[in-house]
């Protein structure tokens, strides 16, 4: 019963591998296998529902679609073409495809299309840097700079941009909204002094940050020759998440357990002490809830934003899908909402997780 | 000595011989009001209490007649409204280590240890000790309150009662002038209730502070005090009766109850509270 006790603990955030854990147990304790197998069993269940109703839906659209465009080309252009039409539809041909929402399979395929087009590009970045070896070596002795691969950025790659830009603008809302609240917390005039700025400048859209950050940061960046969407999608999205945390954290400071501030106040603790002893530590709960949202509502935006700031991270390549209307295109564009929604739940455990830790139950000393 | 000098004066001369002040702690004319929207609310007026040096002094009375309100503004935490408190002859100003807290809830920082939770104070009490010295002060006394084992436990892991033996050990660890206590055991179950009593009165008995407790418990306001003081019920409480507790020190639990005074100690409490 014991190594169950710390088995719970040491999953906390990742519950929903809970189920595999218990199987991977040595000792089996019949029902609780079973009950395991009951939960994960539902939640099987459910996917297989959910895929079952995305194929019928796809193909019923799909079929709406076809029938339209038969009739078009039977009203417009006379029953030869409609017949044409139909034959085209009917041998899979890509040109007259209906374009519509895409079968489970359809996403699929696409997926496993993107992740060969990621090792086809990975290898010919390492075919191109072997073959500038020397001559980059060259060149940085010479002081300059070396010559990097310019292609297109593979599926992977835009992945990786994207959750670089999240932890950047993630890092930037921490140590901008952090310290700010803090000092707004301890302070009642200051926090009336910061309230409608906070009222104000919460509900503004992603889009707007975005080009009130391009407007200042274009200016900066004028003449310089290296690329600033990166710079400016993770401006943006730290300036647009933060504010949970901000208010968070004002909050947590402002509303100290007024036993803990009356045992500062008693034994006379210096402002130092009763800020970092007391205050903050019973505060971090709070502060941690509102980097939780602060982290989620950032994966949210950074999609919007990457999109207008041409950044190469997920939000562009579902634009660029979009955009391209290719035969694929609608299916990798559904391959990038279910990578967008992965990472996020991730992102949130993983917050949930450094939460849980932080939680007066079970931290270790401050 | 004549003890009737030694009650009204601060400090005294008798023979050539200078005698500093038995007065540990004075309330004079002490009052408390609370403004309301329909008018000023008083909860003390004209509330005069000395209390000597090392005297345990407990303090009953009806729910809500002002204890807490007065304890609090012995201890520096709520605003004197007229009168003064003074502290061996000085004005009490503000909360300060000289008079130490032991709360109704244990008010530890749940994110610390025992050990932590005692040295928070006796850091800030004794800056110039070492390290060693502070840790040794701060596992003394919770050796005393009997936490051996648990100084390095959370304080959320601590029962209630274990959580409020540390909240002693914290409060005495500062070396007080004067405990004031505001009903410590008032949210613990009777058996531990007792332990409490008497882990509380063996530490006292050995440091001698001064001591101001209140307690709804009119057996426990007994077996610990030197004098049980009365309140009136509010609105403008006061001071209603005093008892002087005669028995010897130290005592059992056995040997107070067996006390032929007691019921008519006992007596006398209730007749008040019921009145």
């Amino acid at each position: 019963m014991k190594q169950e006790i710390t088995l719970e603990k040491e999953s906390q955030g990742l519950t929903f591998l809970k189920p595999l854990a218990t199987l991977f147990k040595a000792k089996f304790e019949k029902d609780v296998v079973l009950k395991s197998f009951k939960k994960t069993g539902i939640t099987l269940v459910s996917i297989l529902l959910f895929l079952g109703l995305w194929h019928l839906g796809s193909k019923a659209l799909y079929n709406k679609e076809a029938t339209y465009k038969i009739e078009k080309a039977l009203s417009e252009q006379g029953q030869e073409a409609a017949d044409a039409e139909r034959a085209c539809i009917a041998s899979g041909d890509s040109s007259c495809q209906p374009n519509t929402l895409p079968s489970p399979t359809q996403v699929w395929a696409s997926f496993q299309s993107l992740i060969a087009d990621h090792q086809l590009i990975k290898a010919k970045k390492e075919a191109f840097a072997t073959k500038m070896a020397a001559t980059n070596e060259k060149l940085i002795a010479q002081g300059k700079d070396a010559i990097i691969y310019t292609g297109r950025a593979s599926f992977v790659d835009t992945v990786l941009t994207s959750i670089k830009t999240v932890f950047a603008g993630f890092l930037l809302a921490l140590i901008i909204a952090v310290p700010i609240g803090i000092v707004i917390g301890l302070s009642p005039s200051l926090r009336s002094a910061f309230n409608w700025f906070i009222q104000i400048f919460k509900p503004v859209s992603p889009v707007v940050w975005y080009l009130l950050v391009f407007m200042i940061v274009k200016t900066l960046y004028i003449g310089a020759s290296s690329d600033n969407a990166f710079v400016i999608s993770f401006i943006s999205v730290g300036l647009c998440a933060m504010w949970a945390t901000l208010v968070n954290t004002a909050m947590g400071v402002a509303s100290v357990d007024k036993d803990y501030i009356n045992v500062a106040k008693v034994l006379k603790l210096g402002t130092f002490q009763k800020v970092f002893k007391v205050i903050l530590p019973s505060s971090l709960p709070l502060i941690f809830t509102g980097l939780r949202i602060t982290l989620s509502v950032a994966w949210m935006v950074l999609i919007a934003i990457e999109l207008l700031a041409q950044s190469p991270g997920l939000g562009l390549f579902v634009w660029e899908e979009f955009q391209n209307g290719a035969n694929d295109s609608n299916a990798k564009i559904i391959v990038a909402m279910f990578v967008i929604g992965i990472i996020g739940f991730l992102l949130d455990r993983l917050m949930l997780m450094v939460q849980q830790m932080v939680s007066f139950n079970k931290n270790e000393g401050i | 000595m004549n003890s009737a000098t030694i009650d009204t004066k601060d400090s005294y001369l008798e023979n050539g011989i200078y005698y500093p002040s038995k007065v540990m702690l004075d309330l004079k004319d002490l009052k408390k009001v609370y403004p309301t929207p329909k008018g000023d609310y008083v909860v003390l007026e004209n509330l005069n209490l000395q209390i000597m040096k090392e005297e345990f002094v407990t303090i009953i009375g009806h729910s809500g007649c002002g204890k807490t309100t007065m304890l609090s503004m012995i201890a520096g935490l709520n605003p004197i409204s007229g009168g003064n408190i003074s502290v061996l002859g000085n004005p009490v100003k503000g909360p300060g280590p000289d008079r130490g807290v032991i709360f109704q809830s244990p008010s530890l920082m749940p994110w610390m240890t025992a050990l932590q939770n005692v040295l928070l104070g006796v850091n800030q009490v004794f800056p110039h000790a070492t390290k060693k010295q502070r840790i040794d002060i701060a596992k003394y006394y919770l050796h005393k309150v009997g936490l051996d084992g648990a100084f390095n436990k959370k304080a959320t892991e601590l029962s209630q009662g274990m959580q409020q033996r540390v909240g002693i050990a914290r409060a005495f660890a500062i070396k007080p002038k004067v405990l004031l206590l505001d009903e410590p055991f008032g949210m613990l179950d009777s058996l531990t209730r007792g332990e409490l009593q008497d882990i509380l009165i063996e530490i006292w008995n050995k440091e001698k502070i001064t001591a101001v407790m209140i307690t709804h418990d009119v057996d426990e306001a007994i077996f610990l005090a030197d004098r049980v003081v009365m309140m009136t019920s509010g609105p403008k409480a006061k001071i209603g009766d005093v008892l002087n507790i005669d028995f010897e020190r130290p005592r059992t639990r056995k040997s107070v109850l067996e006390h032929q005074d007691y019921y008519k100690y006992r007596k006398h409490l209730i007749d008040f509270l019921e009145h």
